[in-house]
């Protein structure tokens, strides 16, 4: 069992805080700034990030602000547990919604998720784009690297 | 022939900041669904209508490989890119054509640079740069130091972001080889007093570098008054296109130098017993060189010369007063690089933003700046940041646009509170 258990237990999205709640929102939501005041808004979900895991092995680079990525392969449940932390609020933003679509699913769900067509569909795809240099692809590609080693 | 060669336009216009808008095209556009405000112009500059025409015309009418004879394609040619070469010998005030080298930017002629000096190093000697020199003038030297046992050794910068002058006499020794320094900050706007820097370093027989790229945008530098060694700057951040850039270079110290690279175009004689180097500039210009963008950065410099230089320094300065005056309208905005001699460059942060956040809730409004380490991470160490916010200003620019990203930033500042 991991040292930060309660953490990775902790995190709502993509359990109390769903998919379809963000997709709602973003219908209701119509001009850019009420959209980015809920992206910050999800960001705050993300859990407390535990200090000794920002090392190098959880860096994820290509990012202009500091991202840490970790996981938790819970054996009972068979679910992948991810934690995202980030100094920028809008790359915490957008990884609330990652994590909402790819948090506590099995490796093999995870890897069934298109996240381009999620951003594709919520207007944010320039975020995730490989032109942007945000670290948001090196993000999504990292945990489907996690879930690919974990159903092999 | 004539009317095919570039044609110096020294018709000097008023200055007249909805006209000038007009020359440049990609301007009068939307972004996000809002008026294009580019405040990015310290990472690149957008072009005039007379730079696209002329790489257009060149392509149509004159393209072939230059200084091959044998045909009227290849004369004219030949004739733009020479012409081009006297055009930014003329930009420069250099004393002669062979010592305009053609590069792809300013890293490329100052990595040029550093390879020819090479010779002329010996472990123990000094390479004086800035700590806010950009990456490019600070990463060919510490290749340079690694291969001969030189060292690199940075003048410190004060708290307002102006060179401390204190910390230069000190370094500048009778070690120092070579002082290599910006003319202006990219990230402060801050410019140097690269004359007297210079004066200085000449009493001890430093060779001089200026990396010129920032300066260049804002004013004409004058390398026979400034008496420096080597100019370098690029072409895209002159209103010209990119893949080439500028190194000026006494021809005494480029005739010593290595060539850079080898080829063609760069050779004598060649044999498998004995290759022989070409004249200057040539020496340093393997290979088929960049035709169409010499001919480009020629109609910039044409264009800018055809503009009432002193009336566009006014009103970039009346830009960057405007931008100073707005800051006390946005909570927790500081600026980084308060020099009393400055472009008009606005390096800033906001507490509790990430420049990240700044930037892509600008692009929101349509408003393009730059945000990160600007390639200057010692400067960013310095100042204790990750990275700032910097937007970067051009002649185009108007005084809303300056009030637009003042909104924007009031607006993003609501968003977090």
């Amino acid at each position: 069992m991991t040292a930060h258990e309660q953490q990775f237990l902790d995190n709502p999205l993509g359990t109390k805080t769903t998919l379809e709640d963000v997709i709602d929102a973003f219908d209701f939501l119509d001009d850019w700034e009420d959209r980015y005041a809920y992206i910050i808004d999800l960001g705050k979900q993300l859990p407390a990030f535990p200090d000794d895991e920002r090392v190098e092995d959880n860096y994820v680079h290509g990012c202009q602000s500091q991202v840490w990525l970790i996981h938790h392969h819970d054996q009972d449940s068979d679910k992948l547990l991810l934690l995202i932390d980030s100094d920028a609020m809008i790359v915490r933003g957008l990884a609330a919604i990652i994590l909402v679509a790819l948090n506590a699913k099995t490796p093999r769900e995870l890897l069934a998720v298109d996240i381009d067509e999620l951003f594709e569909q919520l207007d944010l795809f320039r975020h995730i784009s490989p032109t942007r240099g945000n670290g948001l692809r090196a993000m999504v590609g990292k945990i489907r690297d996690i879930a690919a080693a974990e159903v092999a | 022939m004539s009317d095919l060669s570039v044609a110096n336009n020294t018709v000097t216009r008023a200055f007249d900041v909805a006209a000038i808008r007009r020359d440049f095209p990609i301007l009068a556009q939307e972004i996000n669904g809002k008026p294009l405000v580019y405040l990015d112009n310290g990472a690149s500059a957008q072009k005039p209508l007379a730079v696209l025409d002329a790489m257009d015309r060149y392509y149509r009418e004159m393209h072939s490989n230059v200084h091959r004879g044998a045909h009227t394609l290849g004369d004219r040619a030949t004739s733009a890119f020479e012409g081009a070469r006297e055009i930014v010998r003329h930009f420069l005030n250099a004393p002669s054509t062979q010592e305009i080298i053609w590069t792809r930017g300013t890293t490329e002629a100052i990595n040029l640079v550093a390879n020819g000096l090479a010779p002329r190093l010996k472990a123990g000697d000094e390479i004086l740069v800035s700590h806010m020199e950009h990456h490019a003038n600070i990463v060919p030297w510490q290749m340079l130091a690694e291969r001969t046992g030189a060292k690199v050794v940075p003048v410190q910068v004060t708290p307002e972001g102006e060179l401390d002058l204190d910390s230069f006499n000190s370094l500048l020794t009778e070690r120092t080889r070579i002082l290599a320094i910006t003319h202006v900050s990219n990230v402060l706007g801050t410019v140097n007093p690269i004359r007297s820097l210079i004066e200085q370093a000449k009493k001890l027989g430093v060779i001089t570098l200026i990396d010129g790229a920032q300066a260049v945008p804002h004013f004409k530098p004058d390398v026979q008054a400034l008496d420096c060694d080597f100019y370098v700057f690029s072409a895209h951040k002159l209103f010209g296109p990119t893949g080439i850039g500028v190194l000026y270079g006494r021809a005494q110290l480029l005739e010593d130098m290595p060539p850079y690279q080898g080829g063609g175009e760069m050779i004598e004689r060649v044999s498998f017993e004995r290759t022989t180097w070409n004249v200057l500039p040539y020496k340093f210009e393997a290979g088929t060189p960049a035709i169409a963008e010499a001919v480009g950065l020629a109609a910039a410099i044409n264009y800018l010369d055809g503009l009432d230089r002193r009336a566009m320094e006014v009103a970039e300065n009346a830009l960057l007063t405007r931008a100073n005056q707005l800051v006390e309208t946005v909570p927790g905005m500081e600026i980084i690089g308060t020099a009393k001699q400055k472009v008009p460059v606005m390096s800033f942060k906001i507490a509790g933003l990430h420049p990240s956040d700044i930037g892509t809730l600008l692009d929101q409004q349509g408003i393009a700046i730059r945000t990160g380490h600007h390639c200057a991470m010692p400067l960013m160490d310095f100042y204790g940041v990750p990275g700032t916010a910097r937007a970067s200003f051009a002649f185009y620019n108007t005084l809303e646009e300056v009030e637009k990203l003042f909104t924007g930033l009031q607006k993003i500042q609501r968003l977090f509170t």
